[in-house]
């Protein structure tokens, strides 16, 4: 994406600055074929490819990211409030501000809060979710292998807003039963 | 006459009154378009000190400049008054001061409404300045999401400054609107059809007609959250059947558009600008224009993309994904054109070129990183990191900011009659841009790296203080940059040697004039034959002097104009527009005391405000009225054509449509809401519904039809030199009987702060109140007019501006009957 942006830029730059080029002779009267270069070629034309593609790529991707059931899949709660979160667990007690999940399995997260909106985001994880009262927004992430990854709130949410964060840690199998069991904090 | 003494005939009618006093009775354009952009640009300093004080704050880690108390105080006005008090009055003024002079014409619309817009503007500005000074600033963000900004989670006074500061401030955009909107359809020099208008008219008609249709959700949830906060009617609140959603749905259906009302009047100045600095002309007119509209109407549907990441189901993702990429189509004709026509002529590098150029280069950039973010994942990815607010800079700055600057070193000339005097706007140029780039291309760096926007503070561990510490530099060297333009700027105003008449041979009218521009602006006013009538005609400016256009040699002591057919440019009507007044700026002052009473909660005297603002408004179109017919108008080329007393739509009818717009915006925002909340909302439905009653429902529906019909009626006998009286009392009859039955389920409904279903009910039931009262106001008005013999066939004028008003009441008063009875019939 970054490439493509790069060489649009590019293209308008020098096309800029090929109309300031002495001794050019202006193009002048043929107005008509103007229109057609400029207008229905640049303008129109080749937008519109250039963004077609782009969204057809972002459709794709999207796709992908989506939410999809299986068996595998676990789901935990996060719910927000000012500014700490607190997860829950199906059969276990709840932890707050760590959230613990299984590695290498699709893992939905209830995303909730109990005051003003928050948004719930694992940047190495998943892109990120709003908490909005009243509705529960369901986000799926998926750790490949153990580990602790940061979390952050990602909306603003007053004064406590600075160090609103959190921290994920991944298990391997055995480790997530024994967490189940409740023997890890 | 020759000329020196038909000038010094029309300045003595249009001049306002000398030194400062001048400023507070003055209804003349061009003074305030000047104080518009005065005032404008000094928000536009305030808003900049607050940015060098945030990339203070920001430039180092665990900075202790400011606690998130008072940053976020200092963010939330930045963003505000960058945005309200700034971005939007700079549009009105530019607007207010050129568009008479470039449409051939003396005056807006209607003189004494641009100095009410103006007034309440420096008043609700001040307002929020107040809060300020004081600390107890609105500290939500420039977007306020409630709960946090509910009476719940910012139980102070900060949310309500912003709430019912910026609602007035509104006032003044949604006056400006209707003002442009009516000028520009009917205040044109004779033969100016509409494709032979100067493009910078086409973007301000597309740019107010986008206010009046983007502002009113605004206002309407500002609204809606104010009676929250102060009377507990729970619209966003989750567990009473409210919805915070419901607030970004109506704060984004204004927001997006607000983005393309600030780009579209500086792309009109690029496309004015840009061919006069080519020596050529504008390549593609229509296919700008039909850029511009597409725009427009794109960006209404574009809303939802600023909520991404609210759980929008995944279908609604891909939708608005895909309209958001497409409002990338018209832009990127425009700039093609735009570049098309540099190709076309031969550019040359003057001052205003170069701001130009700043604005390609960093508009391009941004509307790249627009595109980006317009990808749903990408977006998940940045949204709300520090990448956003550069991006949004690079819109902001590089789609307005630049051209603004542009646009001031090109008309400056015309403001001051004086050319450049030291050189110095390329060093300012330079430093600007410079220091713009640095700032903001960091900022889109630390933001990939997971900088939050809106942090006070951050710690050295996260990695960023380099970036962020360039970035505050690059800050510094433009506050520094923008420092030099206003020094430059001075110093053109009040110390440069007189320059000559058209510096940059322009063809547009607003050349055609001495400058500075007197106040009547044309002595006789042109027949317009071509889009640039100055181009053909260099020595039009002389001849119009001399008296020999239209309009020559005033008869009598009035400030008189023609109105012209829409869209032929044929003459309609003579208008005699009102002289200097203090009316706008006592009125403005009264409104501001009932904003004050809500602000400051002393709401007994709410009402005498609301009294105050009405007998003023009744002063106001009463000093209008004449009590003899005044015949046809000779208005020069053998033409006549009648007075505006004795036409069907007089500039009020206009006016008032284009008002009405506006509102029906407003209360289709309602039921939008009304029918959002029902179908999305938790805790939907109602514990109980509104019990039905066919009988206030046929009283209602009966008073609707007989208003408008009665009206109808009102206006056809006037017409026909019978009394209209008798009619105008069956429309006060209607009105009343929808008043009646608002006030009838008003009373029966559940109590307001119980659920948001009687909330809602309680608002649309004081709307079609509100209305009621207004046309009986008007019927009022109009029967003392006729009774104190005001009116007659050819003083009819009034007439069909109350029945619009009736018909307008008849809608909403029967959509709102429906609204309130219908969900207990079929439920
Ligand atoms: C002198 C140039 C400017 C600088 C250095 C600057 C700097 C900044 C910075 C650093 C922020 C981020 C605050 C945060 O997230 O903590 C910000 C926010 C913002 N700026 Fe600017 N700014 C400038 C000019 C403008 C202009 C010209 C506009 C609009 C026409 C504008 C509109 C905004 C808005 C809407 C926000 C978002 C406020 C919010 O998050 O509530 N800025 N600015
Ligand atoms: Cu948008």
């Amino acid at each position: 994406m970054l490439a493509g942006a790069t060489a649009i830029f590019a293209m308008v730059a020098i096309l800029i600055t090929l109309a300031f080029r002495r001794g050019r002779r202006a193009e002048g009267k043929d107005e008509a074929r103007s229109v057609r270069v400029w207008i229905l070629g640049l303008g129109l034309g080749f937008s519109m490819t250039i963004l077609a593609a782009l969204l057809g790529f972002g459709l794709f991707i999207g796709e992908r990211l989506l939410p999809r059931g299986g068996e595998e899949v676990v789901t935990v709660g996060a719910e927000g409030r000012q500014w700490a979160w607190t997860f829950r667990y199906e059969g276990r007690a709840p932890t707050e501000d760590v959230l613990h999940i299984p590695a290498g399995r699709p893992v939905d997260v209830a995303v909730t809060t109990t005051d003003v909106i928050h948004s719930f985001w694992i940047p190495r994880l998943a892109g990120k979710l709003d908490a909005i009262p009243g509705h529960t927004n369901i986000l799926r992430i998926e750790a490949d292998s153990p580990g602790t990854f940061a979390g952050l709130s990602a909306e603003y949410s007053g004064p406590g807003y600075d160090s609103f964060s959190f921290s994920v840690v991944a298990h391997g199998p055995a480790e997530w039963d024994a967490f189940l069991a409740g023997q890890t904090e | 006459m020759n000329a020196l003494r038909q000038h010094r005939r029309l300045d003595r009618i249009w001049a306002s009154a000398p030194g400062f006093r001048g400023w507070f009775s003055t209804v003349n354009h061009t003074d305030l378009g000047r104080m518009f952009l005065v005032t404008a640009f000094t928000f536009f300093l305030i808003g900049g000190l607050l940015a060098m004080l945030i990339r203070a704050q920001l430039a180092t880690p665990d900075s202790a400049f400011a606690g998130p108390e008072i940053y976020n105080q200092i963010f939330t006005m930045h963003g505000t008054i960058m945005m309200f008090l700034f971005a939007i009055p700079t549009f009105e003024g530019m607007a207010i001061y050129l568009l008479p002079k470039m449409l051939g014409t003396r005056d807006l619309a209607f003189p004494r409404l641009t100095a009410y817009g103006f007034w309440c503007y420096v008043f609700g500005g001040t307002m929020l300045l107040v809060s300020l000074l004081f600390g107890i600033a609105p500290d939500g963000g420039w977007f306020m999401y409630p709960p946090l900004t509910g009476p719940i989670y910012s139980p102070g006074i900060n949310t309500d400054f912003w709430l019912i500061g910026i609602t007035f401030v509104e006032i003044s955009a949604i006056a400006a609107a209707v003002e442009l909107t009516v000028s520009i359809l009917k205040y044109r020099a004779p033969g100016m059809s509409l494709d032979k208008m100067p493009i910078f008219a086409w973007y301000a008609l597309v740019t107010a007609l986008m206010i009046l249709t983007g502002f009113p959700p605004l206002i309407l949830g500002s609204v809606l959250l104010e009676v929250e906060r102060a009377f507990g009617l729970p619209f966003f609140q989750a567990d009473l059947g409210g919805d915070s959603l419901l607030w970004q749905h109506l704060f984004w259906l204004f927001g997006h558009p607000e983005v393309y009302i600030i780009f579209l009047p500086a792309a009109g100045v690029i496309s004015t600008i840009l061919p006069v600095m080519c020596r050529t002309t504008l390549l593609g007119y229509g296919w700008i224009v039909a850029s511009a509209v597409a725009l427009a109407f794109l960006s209404f549907g574009l809303w939802v993309h600023h909520m991404f990441t609210t759980g929008i189901p995944h279908m609604g993702l891909a939708f608005f994904s895909a309209a958001s990429t497409l409002v990338a189509v018209p832009t990127g004709v425009q700039v093609f054109a735009w570049i098309g026509t540099m190709w076309k002529g031969r550019p040359e590098l003057r001052l205003p070129m170069l701001h130009l150029l700043g604005f390609f280069i960093t508009f391009v950039i941004g509307g790249l990183t627009g595109v980006m973010v317009a990808v749903v994942p990408f977006d998940w990815q940045v949204h709300d990191t520090a990448f956003v607010t550069a991006h949004l800079h690079y819109v902001l700055f590089g789609g307005f900011v630049f051209p603004i600057l542009a646009a001031i070193y090109y008309w400056l000339p015309h403001m001051s009659g004086r050319k450049r005097f030291f050189r110095l706007g390329g060093i300012a140029f330079a430093l600007i841009f410079v220091g713009f780039h640095v700032t903001f291309l960091a900022m889109h760096w630390v933001g990939l790296l997971g900088q939050r926007r809106r942090i006070s503070t951050y710690e050295v561990e996260d990695g960023w203080t380099l970036i962020n510490f360039i970035s505050s530099i690059g800050g510094f060297i433009t506050a520094i940059g923008i420092a030099i333009v206003i020094i430059d700027v001075i110093i053109q105003v009040f110390a440069a040697t007189r320059g000559e008449r058209n510096p940059w041979r322009a063809g547009t009218l607003e050349w055609a004039m001495m400058t500075p521009p007197p106040s009547y602006n044309f002595a006789t006013l042109p027949h317009v034959t071509s889009r640039e009538p100055l181009a053909e005609d260099p020595g039009l400016a002389t001849r119009l002097a001399r008296g020999e256009g239209y309009l020559p040699a005033p008869e009598e002591d009035w400030r008189e104009t023609l109105t012209v057919e829409p869209a032929t440019g044929r003459p309609d009507f003579h208008v005699i527009y009102p002289a200097n007044t203090h009316l706008p700026i006592v009125m403005a002052a009264v409104t501001g005391t009932f904003f004050l009473s809500l602000l400051l909660k002393v709401y007994w005297f709410t009402p005498f405000a609301l009294a105050g603002v009405a007998l003023l408004a009744l002063r106001w179109v009463w000093v209008l009225g004449r009590r003899e017919d005044l015949p046809p108008r000779a208005i020069g080329r053998g033409l006549e054509v009648p007075t505006a007393a004795a036409v069907d739509r007089p500039p009020g009818w206009w006016g008032s449509l284009f008002l009405l717009i506006a509102n029906a915006t407003f209360f289709g925002s309602l039921i939008f809401g009304y029918a959002f909340l029902w179908t999305v909302a938790p805790g939907w439905p109602p514990p109980a519904l509104l019990a039905p009653s066919l009988v206030e429902l046929a009283i209602g529906l009966g008073g609707a039809a007989l208003g408008t019909v009665a009206a109808r009626l009102a206006t056809r006998a006037n017409r026909k030199g019978g009394a209209p009286l008798p009619a105008l009392a069956g429309a006060g009859l209607g009105a009343a009987m929808v008043a009646g039955a608002c006030i009838a389920f008003l009373l029966r409904a559940p109590p307001p702060a119980e659920h948001a279903y009687s909330a809602t009910l309680f608002i649309l039931g004081g709307y079609g109140l509100f209305h009621a009262g207004l046309a009986l106001l008007m019927l009022g008005f109009v029967s003392a007019q006729t009774v104190r013999g005001y009116t007659s066939p050819g003083r009819r004028a009034v007439f069909p501006i109350v029945s619009l008003w009736l018909d307008y009441l008849a809608l909403t008063g029967a959509a709102i009957l429906l609204a309130a009875h219908l969900p207990g019939m079929l439920g």
